[in-house]
């Protein structure tokens, strides 16, 4: 039974261990989020100036597009199911994943959809150039022939994270160690829990949307094609369906990592356990209500426009639930910074703008003014990137020393924060006032008086872009370095994984844990 | 352990069941809940199909003024226009306008005209008895034609509207017809 792994490559190709797939999908994730990233520095690179300097044009669009599918799909949403992967039957006291099989399927089916959606820039015509939301007609009468590459690239990712989601499912409802009641459970793997339904509910959706596209594209339907009766509007609305809820899926298991990490630092227990899990939920359900607020300019009806905009406000109050509790969680705890706390503190800080900036869009007739300009730019990427990306951060530097069983480099992985932090802060803060004075989104070219901004933009860009070199040499080196880290790594952390030996051995929890 | 294999087993499949039916409910029921929707609220400003004209009271009291727009989609070489710009009705009268279309091509070209009704609340009270666009338009090479519409005002329609613009946009259908 306590047999190691395989070895060489057929370890990873074979592999059903939670341990190795979570393994597989961070650091597909991470050349993911390369690989996105060098999209987006080719796009800070010729924003830096006004006028066209490097790129043209139609390949401008096609890395706005590729940018956003690549981190949506490929960086931010594998980051978590590797997570999930790792932390939930080390935080459930189970042995594995509960279909481990089909677990390695919904890993290694992902790099064939990326592959496949990166080959698109080398075809004829280029990739995909209408924008990660990919609106009809732009992405059926006028898309480039690529877009069918596009489409089965979705479908595959699709079916990667409905399987993801179902084993995630069945593991927590089945696999908890005796005594692991709901509510005991870590808010980690609550979050992941909604998440993975909010996953099984939408992508379907998503499925769906791109295959009416591929219908009218070769098939001659009609779906979002006016002249046969169809209508594009229509398109929106069920893609924001998807997408609403999306946003979601990439935000809630960030707050479960968050919620994981600040107790630790704080050395105090989370603030008000269930109501975080009861916000969460709440936020969930909201999240089907509200996607209108991404159209409020195609024209709707007074009524549709306050509804959506009512409703979009009242997501902001659990999320300010939450704010609160992690708050109330520090208040007077004996907090030290260690980096995955510093990270975790500014994720508390930084994703609460982004929740402000949104709720000034919630607002419909300012949304008029701002929609489609850089201020919604500026929102998502800072709910995404000191969101989702920061807690992603987090999370591996607080667990790093249980996967591998070392320590990392403390002064290392403050200087990443810090250059990540700046970098991030100098990049999208200045897109707040660009987007403002009314600089459109996903433009090439733009007039001269947004030009400090971009330069500003453009240069916080590209050290962010040092940060994460240094996030992955970190992440190496810690690997490769003889600092043993002890089996609890940190002051009297909570939870069943740091009850067992650094670095985690292959098989854990054969036999579920005593709990009291 | 065989219990607990035989609950994931069907946990499984009603997961899988679940996003079958999210799929299926995307392809199958939004698109018909949209355009029901729609035609319910006069939402996106699309008029209903051929309306049965009942007899109904002419409300000599009122005049609403029925303004007509045609515009060609992108690169629809036809000519494409209203012969009055905009006529004066009683609502519950019956009225017919037409429209002029000509192929200046060199080929043999079918069209669509697809209806829009501003105001959205107008749009559920604007019948249309006869028109040009419940069918395709095939024009031969050099052909013109003169097309009818004919439509009543619901004398229900909110006291507040008192101009209605219906706007034709002429789709070349030639290639989708053909294939
Ligand atoms: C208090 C919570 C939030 C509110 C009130 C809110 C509101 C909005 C609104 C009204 C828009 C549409 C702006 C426009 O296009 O004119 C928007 C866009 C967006 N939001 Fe949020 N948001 C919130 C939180 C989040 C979170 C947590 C995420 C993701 C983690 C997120 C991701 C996005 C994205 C990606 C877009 C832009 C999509 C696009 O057009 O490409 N938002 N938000
Ligand atoms: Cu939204």
């Amino acid at each position: 039974m306590a047999h190691g792994p395989a070895q060489g490559i057929r370890r990873w190709l074979y592999t059903t261990n939670h341990k190795d797939i979570g393994t597989l999908y961070l650091w597909f994730s991470f050349a993911m989020f390369l690989l996105g990233g060098v999209f987006a520095l080719v796009i800070r690179a010729e924003l830096f100036e006004p006028g066209m300097q490097i790129v043209e044009p139609e390949f401008f669009n096609q890395m706005t597009t590729m940018h956003g599918l690549v981190m949506v799909f490929g960086a931010v949403m594998p980051a978590f199911v590797g997570l999930a992967n790792w932390m939930v039957p080390l935080m459930i006291g189970a042995p594995d994943m509960a279909l481990p099989r089909m677990n390695n399927w919904s890993f290694w089916i992902l790099p064939f959809a990326f592959a496949m959606l990166s080959s698109t820039l080398f075809m004829d015509g280029g990739a995909p150039n209408f924008g990660w939301t990919f609106y009809a007609p732009l992405s059926t009468t006028y898309a480039p022939p690529s877009v069918t590459f596009f489409i089965f690239a979705v479908h595959i990712m699709g079916a990667s994270s409905i399987m993801g989601a179902i084993n995630i499912i069945a593991t927590i409802v089945n696999l908890r160690a005796p005594g692991m009641s709901y509510m005991k459970m870590p808010l980690f793997v609550w979050t992941w829990l909604i998440t993975a339904f909010l996953l099984i509910a939408v992508m379907p959706v998503l499925a769906a949307v791109v295959t009416m596209m591929l219908f009218d594209i070769h098939f001659g339907t009609s779906f979002f094609n006016a002249a046969g009766g169809g209508d594009p509007v229509m398109f929106q609305h069920i893609f924001w369906f998807f997408g609403h809820p999306e946003v979601y899926i990439m935000i809630l298991p960030a707050f479960g990592v968050v919620s994981a990490i600040i107790p630790t630092f704080a050395r105090k227990s989370l603030f008000g356990y269930s109501s975080m899990v009861y916000a969460t939920a709440a936020i969930a359900f909201l999240s089907f209500v509200v996607w209108a607020h991404h159209m409020f300019t195609v024209g709707m009806p007074l009524a549709g426009e306050m509804a959506f905009m009512y409703m979009t406000m009242l997501i902001a109050v659990p999320t300010g639930v939450k704010v609160f509790n992690w708050v109330a969680t520090m208040f007077k705890g004996s907090m030290t910074f260690e980096t995955p706390m510093l990270f975790s503190v500014a994720f508390v800080i930084l994703f609460t703008i982004g929740g402000f900036s949104g709720l000034m869009l919630a607002i419909a007739p300012a949304d008029f003014q701002y929609h489609d300009t850089y201020f919604v730019v500026a929102h998502f990427h800072y709910v995404l990137v000191p969101g989702a990306i920061f807690s992603i951060t987090a999370g591996v530097y607080y667990w790093l020393p249980k996967w591998c069983g070392n320590m990392y480099n403390e002064t290392l992985g403050k200087v990443h924060f810090w250059t990540a932090f700046i970098g991030l802060n100098v990049t999208f803060f200045p897109m707040h006032f660009a987007g403002l004075s009314g600089m459109p989104r996903r433009i090439p070219d733009y007039n001269m008086m947004f030009a400090d901004w971009n330069m500003i933009s453009t240069v916080g860009a590209f050290l962010f872009g040092a940060a994460q070199i240094l996030f992955l040499f970190n992440v190496i080196a810690t690997i490769r370095s003889k600092r043993p880290a002890s089996d609890e790594v940190w002051d009297r952390p909570e939870g069943l994984e740091w009850t067992l030996p650094s670095p985690a051995p292959y098989h854990t929890f054969t036999k579920p844990p005593p709990l009291s | 352990m065989s219990l607990s294999a035989n609950s994931t087993k069907t946990l499984v499949l009603k997961l899988l069941a679940g996003a079958l039916l999210m799929f299926g409910f995307a392809v199958f029921v939004m698109p018909p809940i949209y355009d029901l929707f729609c035609e319910i609220t006069g939402l996106n400003g699309k008029t209903g199909e051929r309306y049965q004209a009942l007899p109904a009271a002419i409300d000599t009291s009122r005049q609403i003024k029925v303004q007509f727009i045609a515009t060609n989609n992108e690169t629809m070489p036809w000519v494409f226009k209203p012969s009055q710009q905009q006529i004066y009705v009683h609502p519950g009268e019956e009225v017919e306008v037409r429209y002029f279309a000509h192929n200046p091509t060199g080929r043999d070209m079918v069209a669509q005209a697809i209806p829009s009704v501003v105001p959205f609340k107008a749009a559920e009270y604007f019948h249309k008895t006869e028109c040009f666009c419940f069918n395709s338009q095939a024009l031969k090479a050099g052909q013109s034609a003169d097309m009818a519409l004919r439509f009543i005002v619901d004398p229900d329609v909110a006291k507040t509207v008192n101009t209605i613009t219906l706007s034709y946009t002429l789709f070349d259908i030639t290639a989708v017809t053909e294939g």
